[in-house]
């Protein structure tokens, strides 16, 4: 009897101390957020000084966000293939270099010195300001920038960088891939220390080189850790703003072949055309791009991820039968 | 008849060794590289940013030149556009108001889930953890017409109240306070008939303290390099935070050629507090953020 007032007069704290939290959430991200899909289906944006709406129409915005401009392509499906691949450029290499890392770092056979100042070095462009990081590649790749200088000297002539589509989004993606692999490198890092090391030791007494130990254990069983990096790596790559807005100063350009889904969200909602519906429509196919990419690549990790697993067993049984 | 088999293993050991050697070099080397494409772009910025406009005109070089000071004049100095130590004090508070109030509440909202038994407890988390994914860029639109229609826009508000509500340091706080915090310390202030609220501030938060250094920095240096939101919201070049500047020095590029020492000097001056502040906590940031991964 005691007890049961005890925990009932406790339980009112429990609300007391989650009450700021709830409230701010609702009002400033669950309340915008259906408010954001609530007005993708109105008419309401600024023409000049004029304030056109909000009205009524449907799904008006959706299909003007689908239908094909002058020269026959969709926009909002350019930029979220522009999206799509300057993630891709970005995230290849740094899978490849975290992974690299990762192994070097937590290898017990090579006892890697000095691994606390590697670490510190290569996780540092994470923190640094992705604007300013980008503003700094922009001087250094420009017309009139130290690489364009170099190249001068050798050949003679300057290579515009940000006139050409490829380079632009390679340097976009480099940046992307500076400021990341170290993050990606240090969750690698603690996915390959959480694996049994037996595994490893039992594998090293059988003679196994490196490159086998890594396909055959370290790879199998970093899996699921790998399949969470890619999927925070992918939706993180959807959001992408900073580096490309900076980069081509809102433009998009050369050709809007740098202008991501969000820099399109951006420039509807922004004080110039304060266009509500539309950026509402764009917002809503953002939530649902989001869940669907991080649907489908977690589906394909996982299918993949049982016969990885098998393998491990078989290793595993295959180490302990000598 | 052992002889044979000893050199033999001998031999194997013997090239095992030699390959092991190899395989370390390689990897001494790519960690060299590694560095190298970390600090290049630093020392880029570092040496050009004491360099004049008339040097940085006249081609490149990697050794630091004299005009370190003049462009740190002349980039604290109020231009026709903005003014960068308006802009420092800006972010600066913004970032600093936001890392105190997204950890403090994080905390505190871990700690009441953690401890009290209450109806919904269950649903409340599982939704945090549900819409932890959703980037905030999607509810953007309907925030910016909330701010403007409750004025606030053109305001630091919109950009400082928000962090109450992070479900990923919740999250982060959460998974801390299991692994940390025995429900006998707080029963026993209890005893000491010490109150919930009180139990909180004097007993909890002390024993969160590694916790609470990480998300203050990871907190701050969000907020710090935030472009989107601000973006949206700050219309004056008063309040301007430092990613907007960045973005004016950008389009300013785009049509006239500037003072390009001032403009490496504008980089440099907004990235350094962070890389400051991070090389004397990174022990604890990196060991942060492997400690984050641990969800994974």
């Amino acid at each position: 009897m005691d007890k049961k007032h005890k925990s009932i007069s406790y339980a009112k704290w429990g609300y007391i101390f989650i009450i700021p939290f709830l409230i701010v959430f609702i009002t400033c991200q669950l309340i915008p957020l259906f408010n954001t899909f609530y007005n993708s289906f109105f008419e309401n944006y600024r023409d000049g000084l004029a304030q056109i709406g909000p009205n009524f129409v449907g799904f008006d915005n959706y299909i003007k966000l689908f239908t094909p401009n002058k020269s026959g392509s969709i926009n909002i499906v350019n930029y979220a293939c522009n999206t799509m691949i300057m993630w891709i450029i970005g995230a290849i290499p740094q899978l490849v270099f975290s992974l690299l890392l990762a192994v070097i770092f937590t290898s017990a056979r090579l006892n890697i010195k000095g691994q606390t100042f590697f670490k510190t070095v290569i996780y540092m462009p994470n923190l640094v300001m992705a604007s300013a990081f980008s503003m700094l590649f922009f001087t250094l790749f420009s017309n009139v920038g130290p690489i364009n200088q170099i190249i001068l000297a050798m050949t003679n002539n300057t290579f515009e960088f940000f006139r050409n589509p490829v380079s632009t989004r390679c340097i976009i993606a480099f940046i992307n891939f500076l400021m990341w692999f170290g993050n990606t490198t240090i969750l690698l890092m603690a996915g390959i220390m959480g694996i049994d090391q037996s595994l490893f030791e039992a594998a090293s007494i059988d003679g196994a080189t490196s490159g086998q130990v890594f396909f055959k254990i370290t790879l199998p069983l970093l899996m699921p850790i790998l399949l969470y990096v890619a999927i925070t790596s992918l939706i993180g790559g959807l959001q992408m703003f900073d580096v490309p807005q900076i980069i081509t100063a809102g433009s998009g350009s050369p050709n809007n072949s740098c202008m991501t889904l969000i820099m399109y969200l951006n420039r509807l909602i922004g004080s110039g055309s304060k266009n509500y519906g539309m950026g509402g429509a764009v917002s809503v196919v953002i939530f649902i791009l989001t869940g669907a990419l991080s649907m489908i690549v977690f589906k394909t990790m996982v299918t993949r991820d049982d016969k990885p697993k098998k393998k491990a067993k078989k290793v595993k049984e295959a180490v302990k039968n000598g | 008849m052992a002889n044979p088999n000893v050199a033999k293993y001998k031999e194997e050991s013997k090239s095992y060794r030699a390959q092991q050697m190899v395989t370390r070099v390689l990897a001494y080397i790519f960690l060299v590289f590694v560095t190298f494409l970390s600090l290049f772009s630093f020392y880029l910025l570092i040496i050009n940013g004491s360099r004049s406009n008339a040097e940085l005109q006249a081609g490149f070089t990697l050794i630091p030149s004299t005009h370190f000071g003049d462009n740190f004049i002349t980039a604290i100095t109020d231009n026709a556009l903005f003014s960068l130590p308006r802009g420092l004090w800006n972010s600066f508070f913004i970032a600093a108001s936001s890392a105190i109030l997204t950890t403090y509440f994080s905390a505190m909202t871990a700690y009441g889930i953690h401890v009290y038994d209450f109806k919904g407890k269950k649903f409340i988390f599982t939704f945090i953890l549900a819409v932890m994914m959703i980037p905030t860029q999607v509810s953007a639109a309907g925030f910016i017409q909330l701010v403007n229609q409750v004025h606030l826009n053109d305001t630091y508000w919109p950009l400082i109240i928000p962090a109450i509500a992070a479900p990923a340091i919740f999250f982060y706080m959460k998974q801390y306070i299991e692994s940390s915090m025995p429900l006998e310390v707080i029963e026993a202030a209890r005893v000491d008939g010490s109150n919930e609220f009180r139990t909180f501030n004097a007993i909890a938060v002390p024993m969160l303290k590694p916790a609470f250094a990480v998300q203050l920095i990871f907190g701050f240096v969000a907020s710090w390099n935030n472009f989107f939101t601000p973006a949206l919201v700050i219309d004056s070049s008063d309040n301007w935070t430092l990613p907007i500047m960045m973005s004016i020095l950008r389009s300013k590029l785009n049509s006239q050629n500037g003072d390009l020492g001032e403009v490496y000097m504008m980089i440099l001056l907004s990235i350094i507090p962070v890389v400051i502040v991070y090389l004397f906590l990174s022990k604890f940031i990196v060991k942060g953020v492997a400690l984050g991964a641990v969800k994974g």
